[in-house]
Order: structure tokens, then C-alpha cells, then sequence
């Protein structure tokens, strides 16, 4: 299949410069994306105050930084593909709040956007990583799995091991404003890549479109398969459109590492395992990733990177590792402790139910995981996480035997 | 241009081919027409407000089917997609509207008098009657595509334009986003009070973003005429009440319509409407009249014969449950409106729900008689 795109160039903070080739008879017209005018349809006829949304119900990131100046500022610039400021922010005009966590309120249409807004991004940033300043700091990456001290669990508490981010292709446009045809370059890119994946890694890709009603339950028993976005925080940013045209599950043999194509990124990567031995999960995770990063490269691809904020994702929460690790594991009594939360939250953890976000627990078991993404690197999250699930592990064996539990000090954050 | 995909130079880097949605589990209007030469055609076009042709097919393509009827699978974006997009559009018209043709023209006709009879359905079996249209205000952009700005002008100036009725006209506008928990029980209460639109057919097409913003619902104070601002269409306008008067039902409703429309000429704000179309609405389901005139109607035994269906196929009538479209029937009670919307006028497609009816209640009678209706069967419509 005649992919047209090749070389991107480029991995520094500047936007990418995308290449097009074009692949066949009409013999390659080469374009470099910042000519690729997208003349986004201006068409406003009312000034900024007459657009600006009623945020006064509202409950979220995007709606706490919004000011009309900064609206006003904002509203008539595009990304080079053409993404304005009215439709990174709909989901969170859309959304005015969640009972339970204040959510972002926005996402990013395509690397460019982190650039062009961002008057309103880094302040939502800002907030949401806990004082991460984008604007002065810089975040770290480090996939080195061999700095993991400890990491095995003991198993008659930890059921499962898990870690997961995101990786985007640098050049195509973010699940919110890609089109078919980005949607499904993006498909090929990265399915094309994993099949070069060997020993313990190779596996096989079933796409959305085309699976057997034989691998789509083996797949939902597996827990593998993820379904069409319900939640009105993603659909309202146009992420479920033309679904399930190129989505897709890529798992390896072995069933300990998972892709999920163009949900709600344009990859999500996971490694997991029964049991408590974290640290080959992550072994695995980075392996994985590096391997993954160098097929793509072979081909003239990059994923999208930059000092200031390490990988970036759809949603602004996912930036920096886009790292959350995290394990199941029993804790029936520390989680009926009073002191429960507040031990979570001085190890920079946090809890949900067994079913992911915005899950009840069932039977005392939690999924304990990382609250951060940016500002540490993915060794620094993985270390938090173990040493947390070490000491509320510690915790549930003290009660167990009628012993006290104490509450740690707060791990150091950001100024 | 609610999604991120409207930027069309952008797009045109790429082949048709890899653009081209995936219809192939597809059954809606849209998809049986979309072919790969109407797309590469319709590609780099798009109306002077900005909207593409993958912004009219979003919500198809969203939606490959819907288990009880064949939906449209497209929307306007302003008037002119009408005319940027009629090499898929006309297809899609004429196979929605009987054939209907490019070269067709439309009869309005608001004219109440010119309806016969209608006020006399037996109110022992036609509970309520109603008859509901849809208006777009020219000179902005429809609810897939309009910003925030353009839809709290409509707001505005529909506000300015009912406020302004009096006599059996008279009322009150309830926005949406300000009205009290008291005022919001009662417009329940009353079955006035819309909803933001769950259904992907809708929410796929954008017309649900910044709910509920610029949204409401004005009614007389009689309770008998109402209009929605803002929700599927510029202007929803209802009218009804109680019992089987149609025809003063139709009365206030072509009345109230009229004078709304002067007002809004006057502000040089017509209605959307050419004499091909008729009134230009977001879904071409509803070009023409875009009248649904109904009534609820009981109708056990009718509804259980096994003629029933192609009985009201011959009056060119549609059946919905009481809760309106893709609902049950609770209690043999039946919703009954007209089927189509484009090549007949508003008079002549009361006239057949008014017929029709008063047909089907007669033969709901034979039946409880214990007698057959093979003879009182009519002919196609």
C-alpha cells in the first residue's frame, strides 16, 4: 500500500515539519506542513465577548483559565492543520463537571496545539500536574527498567501488575481532529512496526473492523478489548468519530503486551501480568517501547516528544511519561482505616475501583496507581509506586496482627 | 465546524481512497449514495460558512444503522449546503421523499381555511392533536455548525420576536440555562420541557455542543402553541391540545407561524425557504413543510389487524408510540402522523391526517362490532 508520507524532520522543540511524498503515478509533490495552509474557515462575525462560553457552572480546568482575555486572545489562531481554540476546549463547555475529580476540560488536536494555546494550556498544565511550571522546567524521561529497586510483591496481596501510557505519531493529528485517512496512517504506521517485534514480544493485530466474533470473545475475556468511548468527556471532543474505521488491538502471544490503536490516543501501550512482579513488567514495558520507538524510526517515523513536556498526548493529563502503573491488591482493612486516603495521598498514590476509572472496589481490592505523570520520569513513577504498595502492604499486615499503622510524610513535590 | 476534520486543504493531501469513510456495514440514505466520485467531487468544496461535505456525512458515518428506519445520515450546515452538496444531497432527497425530483417544485400553503373538515374526530378514541414544524432563520448557520455567538442571536432575536405576540398569542420564553426548579417541574409536568439530545444521530452531528446554552422554550399562556429554540433547529414550533380538533389546532398553528414570520422579515431575518425545497431544515427529512401533524389515538384492535401496517401505508400515514420517535405503543394508544414532508403543502398533508384518521376510528369501531373492514380498505394515496 503506497503510504505517502515519509521523513519527518527534526525532534527538536520546533513543530515537525512533515514531509509528504506523494506515492505513486502523480510522481511525489512535496509539502512541507507550515505551506500546508489549512485556511481554517474563519468565519467570525461576532467579536471574542459574544463567543466566549458561560463557564459560571462550570467545574473544570479549562473553565478555571479561561478568562475572555485570554479567549480573546486565543480564539482566532489555528494550529498549521487548522485546530482552533473553540474545539480543544468543547468537551470541557460540554462538560461542566464531575461529582468526584475536577477534570481537564480540554485536549490537544495535534502536537501544534500545545504550542499555539498555550496562554491557556500551560496554566491548565500547571495545575493539573500538581505545580509543574512548562513554561521554566523540564521533564525527564528514563525507560532505564534496570534502576528498580525491588518490585516483587508479595502475592498474597497483590493479584495483578500493570503499566500503561500513551505514544503519539509525530506528524498526524491527535484522535480529536484527525481525519480517515490520518486515523488510518496512523493504523498502518504502527501495525507495521509491531510485526517486526520478536521473541517474547511478536503477537498479531486484530482490527476493529475485521475481527472474528470468535477473537472479539476472546478478546473481551481476556480484558483485552476496548469498546467504543461512551464517556461524553471523550465523544464531546469528536475522539469516537467514524468509529471503528482503524482501531484496533495488537497483544503478543504471551498476552503481557497490549496496544490499543486510535481509542483514545494514537497508541496506548500496556504490560501487564498476574501476579506481583512489577519489575518485569516494566522490563518488559521498556523493552517494548525502546523496540517499538525503533521500528518506527526504521521507517522514518518519530513519536511526538519534547523537553518541556516529554510525551505528548491527547489529553493535557497524560503528558510528561503518561505513565500509570499500578497493581490490584487486597486491602480490606487499611481501606476501611480512617487514615486510608490521606496515606494514599502522601505517597502520590491513588485508588479506584478494579474496573479503572470511575469504578467501585470490590471485595477490599483496589487498583493502587500512580497519581503523577509529569515532572518525574517513568523510573521515578514506577520506584513511587512500588515503595507505596510495599508500605500499604506493610500497613494491612500491621492491622492484620492488631498492630498500629502510621502515616508516612508526604513525598517532596514541586516547590 | 465542530470537529477537528473540517480543514479541507488539509485533507486534500490525501488520496480520495484513504478519506473515504467505510460503508460497507452501512445502511442509511447517506451511505447508499455516498459513492467514492460523489466524494472526490464534493471534497474540496465547501459552503462560504465553512462547512465540508465530511461534516454533513459525520453523523452517517457515525451511525451505520438504525434498527426500525432508514435514517437520513446527513445534516445541513447552513442554507447553502443545500446547493455546495447537491450532487449528494438530491439523491438523498429524492430517495427520502418519494422520488422527488431536482427539478421538483414545493407548495407551500398555510392557509387554514382551505382544510376541510378536521374538527370533528371523535375525541373518545383521538386524545390530542398536534402539528409541529420547524423554521431556520436566514442569514445563520444551523445547529450542527453554528457558534456560540450566532446561536444566542438566534436566541435573541426569536426571544424579541415571540415576546412581542399577543392576544391568544401571548406567552413567556423559560431559557434553558436560567429557569427555576418550580418552572422546570411544571414545563414537565406539561410535556413541554426538551432535553439535551442523546441520541448519536443528533449528538454525532454537533448539534448538542455547548447545551444548554442559548436554548429554551417558549409557550403561550394557554398552553397550545409552544416553541424550542435552539434544539434540532433554529425554531421547533408546536401546536396542540387536547381532544380531536385538528383543525383548530391547524388554525392557531398557520396563524401563530405567520405572524412570527413578519416579525422576523421585518428584522430582515426571513425563514430559510426556496421553491425547490420549501423550508430549509438541518435534516433534509424535514425539507418542505417539515409538518408532522398527529394525534394520539386509540386504536387496539385496528393496530392488531394484520392490514394495519399497509392501511396506513395507503394513507401515506407513519405510526410512533406515544413518546414519539423510536418509542412503543403503551395501551393500543398510537401516535399517527403524516409520512411525508416534501412535495405536498402543509394543507394537504393535514388533510390526510384528518382523513386518514377519521378512516381508521370508523374502522376501530367495525372491529369492536365484531365486523370486518375488508370493503372501508382505500386505495393508495
Amino acid at each position: 500500500m503506497a503510504s505517502s508520507f515519509s521523513r519527518v524532520l527534526s525532534s527538536k522543540r520546533n513543530i515537525g515539519i512533515l514531509s509528504l511524498v506523494g506515492g505513486s503515478v502523480t510522481a511525489g509533490f512535496l509539502l512541507h506542513r507550515e505551506h500546508v495552509s489549512a485556511g481554517a474557515a474563519v468565519r467570525r462575525r461576532y467579536p471574542a465577548s459574544a463567543e466566549y462560553p458561560d463557564l459560571r457552572k462550570h467545574n473544570n480546568c479549562m473553565a478555571s483559565h479561561l478568562t475572555p482575555a485570554i479567549y480573546s486572545k486565543l480564539c482566532d489562531k489555528a494550529t498549521p492543520n487548522g485546530y482552533m481554540l473553540d474545539q480543544a476546549i468543547q468537551t470541557g463547555v460540554d462538560n461542566p463537571g464531575h461529582p468526584f475529580i475536577k477534570t481537564v476540560g480540554m485536549v490537544a488536536g495535534d502536537e501544534e496545539s500545545y504550542e499555539v494555546f498555550a496562554d491557556l494550556l500551560d496554566p491548565v498544565i500547571k495545575e493539573r500536574h500538581n505545580g509543574y511550571d512548562p513554561t521554566t522546567m523540564k521533564h525527564p524521561t528514563d525507560l532505564d527498567s534496570s534502576k528498580i529497586q525491588s518490585g516483587h510483591f508479595d502475592e498474597r496481596y497483590v493479584l495483578s501488575s500493570r503499566v500503561r501510557t500513551g505514544r503519539s505519531i509525530r506528524g498526524l493529528s491527535l484522535p480529536p481532529a484527525c481525519t480517515r485517512a490520518e486515523r488510518r496512517e496512523v493504523e498502518r504506521v504502527v501495525v507495521d512496526a509491531l510485526a517486526g517485534l520478536k521473541g517474547d514480544l511478536s503477537g498479531r493485530y486484530y482490527s476493529l473492523t475485521q475481527m472474528t466474533e470468535k477473537e472479539q470473545q476472546q478478546l473481551i475475556d481476556d480484558h483485552f478489548l476496548f469498546d467504543k468511548p461512551v464517556s461524553p468527556l471523550l465523544t464531546c471532543a469528536g475522539m469516537a468519530r467514524d468509529w471503528p474505521d482503524a482501531r484496533g488491538i495488537w497483544h503478543n502471544n504471551e498476552k503481557t503486551f497490549l496496544i490499543w490503536i486510535n481509542e483514545e490516543d494514537h497508541t496506548r501501550v500496556i504490560s501487564m501480568e498476574r501476579g506481583g512482579n512489577m519489575r518485569r513488567v516494566f522490563e518488559r514495558f521498556c523493552r517494548g517501547l525502546k523496540e517499538v520507538e525503533r521500528l518506527i524510526q526504521e521507517r522514518g517515523w518519530e513519536f511526538m516528544w519534547n523537553e518541556r513536556l516529554g510525551y505528548i498526548l491527547t489529553c493535557p493529563s497524560n503528558l510528561g511519561t503518561g505513565l500509570r502503573a499500578g497493581v490490584h491488591v487486597k486491602l480490606p482493612l487499611l481501606s476501611k482505616d480512617a487514615r486510608f486516603s490521606k496515606i494514599l495521598d502522601n505517597l502520590r498514590l491513588q485508588k479506584r475501583g478494579t474496573g479503572g476509572v470511575d469504578t467501585a472496589a470490590v471485595g477490599g481490592v483496589f487498583d493502587i496507581s500512580n497519581l503523577d505523570r509529569l515532572g518525574h520520569s517513568e523510573v521515578q513513577l514506577v520506584q513511587t509506586v512500588i515503595d507505596g504498595v510495599n508500605y500499604l502492604i506493610e500497613c494491612e499486615k500491621r492491622l492484620e496482627r492488631g498492630q498500629d499503622i502510621k502515616v508516612p510524610p508526604p513525598l517532596k513535590q514541586f516547590k | 465546524m465542530p470537529f477537528g476534520n473540517t480543514h479541507n486543504n488539509f485533507k486534500l493531501n490525501y488520496k480520495v481512497e484513504e478519506e473515504y469513510p467505510d460503508l460497507s456495514k452501512h445502511n442509511n440514505h447517506m451511505a447508499k449514495v455516498l459513492t467514492k466520485d460523489i466524494y472526490a467531487k464534493l471534497r474540496d468544496k465547501q459552503t462560504p460558512s465553512g462547512f465540508t461535505v465530511d461534516d454533513v456525512i459525520q453523523t452517517g458515518v457515525d451511525n451505520p444503522g438504525h434498527p426500525f428506519i432508514m435514517t437520513v445520515g446527513c445534516v445541513a450546515g447552513d442554507e447553502e449546503s443545500y446547493e455546495v452538496f447537491k450532487d449528494l444531497l438530491d439523491p438523498i432527497i429524492s430517495d427520502r421523499h418519494g422520488g422527488y425530483k431536482a427539478t421538483d417544485k414545493h407548495k407551500t400553503d398555510l392557509n387554514f381555511e382551505n382544510l376541510k373538515g378536521g374538527d370533528d374526530l371523535d375525541p373518545n378514541y383521538v386524545l390530542s392533536s398536534r402539528v409541529r414544524t420547524g423554521r431556520s432563520i436566514k442569514g445563520f448557520t444551523l445547529p450542527p455548525h453554528n457558534s456560540r455567538g450566532e446561536r444566542r442571536a438566534i436566541e435573541r432575536l426569536s426571544v424579541e420576536a415571540l415576546t412581542s405576540l399577543d392576544g391568544e398569542f401571548k406567552g413567556k420564553y423559560y431559557p434553558l440555562k436560567s429557569m427555576t426548579d418550580a418552572e422546570q417541574e411544571q414545563l414537565i409536568n406539561d410535556h413541554f420541557l426538551f432535553d439535551k439530545p442523546v441520541s448519536p444521530l443528533l449528538t454525532c452531528a454537533g448539534m448538542a455542543r455547548d447545551w444548554p446554552d442559548a436554548r429554551g422554550i417558549w409557550h403561550n399562556d394557554n398552553k397550545t402553541f409552544l416553541v424550542w429554540v435552539n434544539e434540532e433547529d433554529h425554531l421547533r414550533v408546536i401546536s396542540m391540545q387536547k381532544g380531536g380538533n385538528m383543525r383548530e389546532v391547524f388554525r392557531r398553528f398557520c396563524v401563530g407561524l405567520q405572524k412570527i414570520e413578519e416579525i422576523f422579515k421585518k428584522h430582515n431575518h426571513g425563514f430559510m425557504w426556496n421553491e425547490h425545497l420549501g423550508y430549509i431544515l438541518t435534516c433534509p427529512s424535514n425539507l418542505g413543510t417539515g409538518l408532522r401533524g398527529g394525534v394520539h389515538v386509540k386504536l387496539p384492535k385496528l393496530s392488531t389487524h394484520p392490514k394495519f401496517d399497509e392501511i396506513l401505508n395507503r394513507l401515506r400515514l407513519q405510526k410512533r408510540g406515544t413518546g414519539g420517535v423510536d418509542t412503543a405503543s403503551v395501551g393500543g394508544v398510537f401516535d399517527i402522523s403524516n409520512a411525508d414532508r416534501l412535495g405536498s403543502s402543509e394543507v394537504a398533508q393535514v388533510q390526510l391526517v384528518v382523513d386518514g384518521v377519521k378512516l381508521m376510528v370508523e374502522m376501530e369501531k367495525k372491529l369492536e362490532k365484531g365486523e370486518a373492514i375488508d370493503s372501508m380498505i382505500p386505495a393508495q394515496k
